[in-house]
């Protein structure tokens, strides 16, 4: 057992854990934040995309031990946030989850994705979520979502300048 | 699946980091970005008994820009490469190679170092490196030593980093301002490992040009008449070809079959392209 000490949506947290157990398996069993979801475990479905030190990362190749002083925000820890609140509104109108098990993890890459201007047009958002797979493929509607919440969080910039 | 039980621990320094990789009693494996390295060990292809944590050393994170080359430290991230928050030796090249690998939330991890140590053939790393003439910095238990990227990676998942060494940084050769660069990677789906890779740099202001081909099952593979080709400058587009597939027949130990001589032929055709507008 290893002692951390991080932060998960804002709260400290201290805890022992053994080496190998991953950040995904730490939020989801340690934490109860079970809106964090495993697909493959060898990091190529992205379904358990968390932001580590405000980065998008992979929780299951992530070990919790090596998140010792960081900071971790889950899908959980996202309320107040204009950009997660402007997608979540575009997901509900555009039907953009099925049976919803990717949908978390889209939320988070596709903020990143806003976040860092590149939901511009169609084949970057697509570019962007090749790294989260959606198995009901429901992608057409995911990306027209992403567009319009870009496109709201676009407007609402250029109004503030 | 889930990680076999390890050992874990967060070394201070380079040189304590070596000490215990030298001196480990069991199979120690040096972590950075973990990114692949999590993944072996969750599909139980690696256990190793203890990870020694090098991603925080602070010497493994400084950039220093010389004013011919520029040391990116071993744990420099792709996404840091990406976003220009490192220095660019290279005019862009890296930054854009830096963004067709993999995912986002790989490339926040993910380190050059790392790419290095592992040396999956189909990594980006190794054959850009190799293409900009770059070296890489080891330190060991005996010192430091250089090599050129073209010498370190000697096969599939092969490298000259001994047991007691950890790769330092790469040292990537500034490009002059009319320095030329093409790449391509050809894959079914964005962020993939790559099917054939193809990488140019041409600077003849230092009388430079090298094509390398990537993901071409072994180490990356110099196209040696290619690149003295591409020195002279524009050239007929069925010699270009006659002697890529030249280079490619002659590196018969790599087995290339008839689909991926083609690829390989069409990456680099196209690379060469970009250069020679």
């Amino acid at each position: 057992m290893t002692g951390i000490h991080l932060h998960i949506n804002g709260a400290a947290i201290v805890d022992d854990v053994p080496p190998r157990l991953s950040l995904a398996d730490f939020v989801r069993e340690r934490r109860n934040l079970t809106g964090t979801h495993l697909g493959c475990e060898h990091g190529v479905c992205g379904a358990c995309t968390v932001l580590v030190d405000g980065e998008p990362g992979r929780s299951c190749l992530v070990l919790a031990v090596a998140c010792d002083g960081r900071s971790v925000e889950t899908i959980e820890g996202f309320a107040g946030d204009p950009v997660l609140a402007a997608l979540r509104r575009t997901f509900h109108q555009h039907h953009a989850l099925q049976c919803g098990y990717c949908t978390p993890a889209m939320l988070i890459t596709a903020r990143d994705l806003i976040l860092r201007k590149r939901a511009g047009s169609e084949r970057e958002i697509r570019d962007g979520l090749a790294g989260n797979i959606c198995r009901c493929t429901g992608y057409t509607n995911i990306v027209t979502a992403i567009a319009e919440a870009a496109q709201e969080i676009g407007k609402e910039a250029a109004n503030a300048q | 699946m889930k990680a076999p039980a390890v050992d874990y621990i967060r070394p201070r320094s380079l040189t304590e980091a070596v000490d215990l990789l030298a001196h480990a009693s069991v199979e120690a494996r040096v972590i950075a970005g973990g990114q692949s390295l999590v993944a072996m060990m969750n599909l139980r292809v690696a256990s190793p008994g203890l990870l020694i944590d090098i991603a925080r050393l602070p010497e493994l994170l400084t950039v220093t820009n010389y004013s011919d080359a520029v040391t990116l430290g071993a744990c420099v991230t792709h996404a840091a490469i990406e976003d220009g928050r490192v220095a660019d030796p290279s005019h862009g090249l890296m930054p854009r190679v830096a963004s067709t690998l993999a995912y986002r939330a790989i490339r926040t991890r993910g380190t050059i170092g790392g790419s290095l140590a592992l040396s999956d053939p189909a990594a980006e790393w190794p054959a850009v490196l190799a293409a900009l003439d770059a070296e890489v910095v080891l330190y060991g238990s005996s010192g430091r030593r250089s090599l050129k990227c073209t010498e370190f990676t000697t096969g599939i998942f092969q490298t000259r980093l001994a047991q007691n060494e950890i790769i330092e940084s790469a040292r990537v050769p500034k490009l002059s301002a009319d320095a030329g660069c093409g790449y391509v990677k050809l894959c079914r789906k964005s962020g993939e490992f790559a099917s054939a890779l193809a990488v140019v740099v041409t600077d003849p202001r230092r009388g430079y040009c090298r094509v390398v081909s990537g993901a071409a099952n072994g180490a990356p593979l110099v196209l040696a008449d290619t690149s003295r080709l591409v020195a002279e400058g524009p050239c007929d587009p069925g010699a270009l070809r006659g002697t890529i597939s030249g280079d490619l027949d002659r590196a018969s130990d790599r087995h290339f079959d008839d689909f991926e001589r083609n690829l390989h032929t069409v990456a680099a055709m196209r690379a060469v392209k970009q250069v020679l507008v």
